[in-house]
């Protein structure tokens, strides 16, 4: 909740973050935040501003990442990685029930679910509204997640805003971004080189208990230039977003067309490998499995993610619905933009361009959108 | 920021089973066992209640789950019936199974049947094959209350005679003022019953007054919109049409995925739909 009188945005210096990240720890948080791990940026556990990739970017476009030397010491100087905060608030796998047999039969539990209490660093306003998005599929419907709830409701959020973008990037045509205006504690801007006397942090209040925290932090008053110096940080993101999609009856345009050829075109390059749910940060399909222990005594019910592109997914009574890679990314496309609307109120799209990056064939959703909108019959 | 105030669903825990032991096993057919299950739990007994149409998750540990459409009386308090064909790895592991034996059960989950929208109607019940089972509480239902309905139909078909399940229960339906029509595809030389498809049997009902008439029908996809296509034919509107899909249901409570199609989560929003809340949907091939 917003304190009633909003706080006036403080200064945090570069050489101060630190005591932010000691802060959360003494609070008890376990943070996640920004990290180079095999050649890319990711979300792990972070215990010094040292693990941070300082001075690196990433240089995206369809099919295609790289890191990138900056030629400053920026912290958050890049966009989006192939992690999103959903694989920490809906684990990739999580036990869900237990079994155990007893002389008197199967005894059906649940497991003893000790969620860690996190605090992201590092959420991206696309990633602020994706996590808006699985809040509305995982508690807000008739039925709740019980793994991902108990997560969430603990989970302290410290936005940093985009100051710069990726050619992949197209959040201002989902208006989720690039600015971050609601769903964190705090926020930041980084504010590094071009005339700034002392590189370092605009930092803004999103909630009370980001408002605590900001109250321990060794900020100092914004001075002259320093706010001009982070409007101009975030403008350089909006100004760099080229890509759009058109949203416009977007909903109608797909499940309109849902025997347009371009089907079968976009079939003919998808490899239907999955890797577009995996690095979506609201794609929510998950499938259970059985995991016995060696006697087969003790059963847990493991919940993985899956993926509409998997061939079995739609497997029933010894046929598969969608056959067809066609019908898969169909599912896919048509859902994400489309029937996620009526089913939970929004877009399953946040315009974060992680699904075109990581595609191995660089297929791009806004381009396919654009082919079965600029011919529909 | 936390996410209390976005809070609106149930605070019960949707994967929570609960053990049931078999109480009786019917072989209905090849392949076809009817699974009388009871909680062994009292107080999880005193607590379910279901809507004819509605299903349960039942639960083999180590093996897998399954959504079984719930086949009994809604008003039976102690034991739940669950008509099941043996045909995956899970149905196969739960034909295994004896009387006194225990697994695990969750729900009731879904939509159901609109009975209550059936008061004052003439009703037609079209299943084919294992599309009977869930429409058996609703038949139980109506005739539990028999007066507050006008002409009952059951049209019933099966592959072969012998797969014509809940065989024994016919004539106590008759009896209790179900008009009941079985069709198979096939028959031996000699069989005296219809022999064809679900649909015709509609087509040649007598005495239909559409205008009275609600449909309510589970079977084969394919089936189902020949007997949506009968149903028109004979005037009735798309309002009066109620069918129960099937898809691979998973979670049970629409935070899988499996069961899409289109905007419609099987599981939560269905099984039952009304037809013109689905039919756009089902015309699309692999959707």
């Amino acid at each position: 909740m917003m304190p009633s009188t909003p706080t006036p945005s403080r200064f945090l210096p570069t050489s101060e973050l630190q005591a932010l990240i000691n802060v959360l720890a003494g609070r008890g948080y376990e943070l996640i935040g920004p990290t180079i791990e095999q050649e890319a940026i990711v979300y792990g556990p972070i215990a010094s501003i040292d693990d941070l990739p300082r001075g690196w970017t990433d240089v995206q476009e369809p099919g295609k990442y790289r890191l990138a030397r900056r030629d400053d010491d920026a912290l958050f100087g890049y966009v989006v990685g192939p992690f999103s905060w959903k694989r920490f608030l809906f684990p990739p796998s999580a036990t869900v029930a237990t079994a155990d047999r007893t002389a008197d039969g199967w005894r059906m539990g649940s497991p003893a679910d000790k969620p860690p209490k996190y605090a992201f660093l590092g959420v991206r306003a696309c990633e602020l509204a994706a996590l808006a998005v699985q809040d509305r599929v995982f508690l807000n419907g008739p039925f709740v997640d019980p793994i991902y709830r108990a997560r969430r409701e603990q989970a302290l959020i410290v936005a940093v805003n985009c100051t710069q973008a990726a050619p992949t990037c197209f959040c201002t045509s989902m208006g989720t971004g690039p600015r971050c205006t609601a769903g964190f504690d705090l926020a930041l801007t980084e504010i590094v080189g071009g005339g700034i006397a002392e590189s370092g942090f605009i930092v803004e209040v999103g909630s009370e208990t980001g408002s605590a925290i900001l109250g321990e932090l060794p900020t100092r008053e914004v001075v002259d230039g320093e706010l001009s110096a982070a409007d101009a940080a975030r403008q350089r993101a909006v100004d760099q977003i080229q890509r759009r999609m058109e949203t416009d009856d977007l909903h109608d345009v797909l499940l309109n067309n849902l025997e347009h050829p371009r089907w079968n075109q976009v079939a003919e390059r998808c490899l239907s490998c999955s890797n577009c749910t995996m690095v979506c940060p609201t794609c929510f399909c998950s499938s259970v499995k059985e995991v016995s222990d060696l006697d087969g005594d003790h059963v847990e019910r493991r919940r993985e993610w899956e993926s509409c592109f998997n061939i079995d997914f739609s497997y029933m009574n010894g046929g598969i619905v969608r056959n067809q890679i066609r019908s898969r990314y169909r599912q896919w496309l048509t859902h994400k933009l489309a029937s996620w609307v009526d089913q939970f109120g929004t877009s399953g799209c946040v315009g974060c361009g992680r699904c075109i990056t990581w595609c191995p064939v660089g297929i791009d959703l806004t381009e396919e959108v654009a082919a079965i909108r600029s011919t529909e019959p | 920021m936390t996410a209390t105030a976005l809070l609106a669903g149930t605070a019960a825990n949707p994967w929570q089973s609960h053990t049931v032991a078999i109480r009786e096993l019917v072989s209905e057919a090849a392949g076809v066992n009817t699974y009388q299950l009871g909680f062994v739990d009292d107080a999880a007994a005193s607590a379910f209640r279901f809507h004819p149409g509605q299903f349960n998750m039942l639960y083999l540990p180590g093996v897998g789950e399954v959504p079984i459409g719930i086949s009994g009386s809604s008003a039976e308090e102690r034991t739940w019936w669950h008509t099941v064909r043996l045909a995956g790895n899970t149905t196969r592991a739960l034909g295994k199974l004896a009387r006194g034996d225990t697994l695990g059960l969750r729900g009731p989950f879904g939509s159901w049947w609109p009975l209550e929208a059936c008061e004052g109607r003439d009703v037609v019940l079209v299943a084919g094959g294992m599309g009977l089972p869930p429409l058996r509480p609703a038949i139980e239902n109506l005739l539990a209350q028999r007066e507050r309905y006008g002409k009952l139909t059951l049209i019933y078909g099966a592959r072969t005679p012998d797969t014509l399940i809940y065989a024994r229960e016919y004539r106590n339906w008759s009896w209790r003022g179900l008009d009941v029509q079985t069709t198979v595809d096939q028959a031996p030389l000699g069989y005296r019953g219809n022999v064809g498809v679900v649909p015709r049997l509609f087509d040649r009902l007598h005495s239909l007054v559409p205008e009275r008439t609600i449909v309510l029908t589970c079977g084969p996809e394919v089936m189902m919109r020949f007997t949506v296509r009968s149903a028109l034919a004979r005037g009735l509107s798309i309002e009066q049409l109620w069918v129960s899909l099937e898809r691979n249901m998973q979670c049970a409570v629409g935070l899988c995925g499996h069961c899409q199609l289109g905007p419609e989560f099987i599981c939560k929003d269905g099984p039952v739909f009304r037809y013109d809340r689905v039919e756009r949907w089902m015309g699309v091939e692999a959707f």
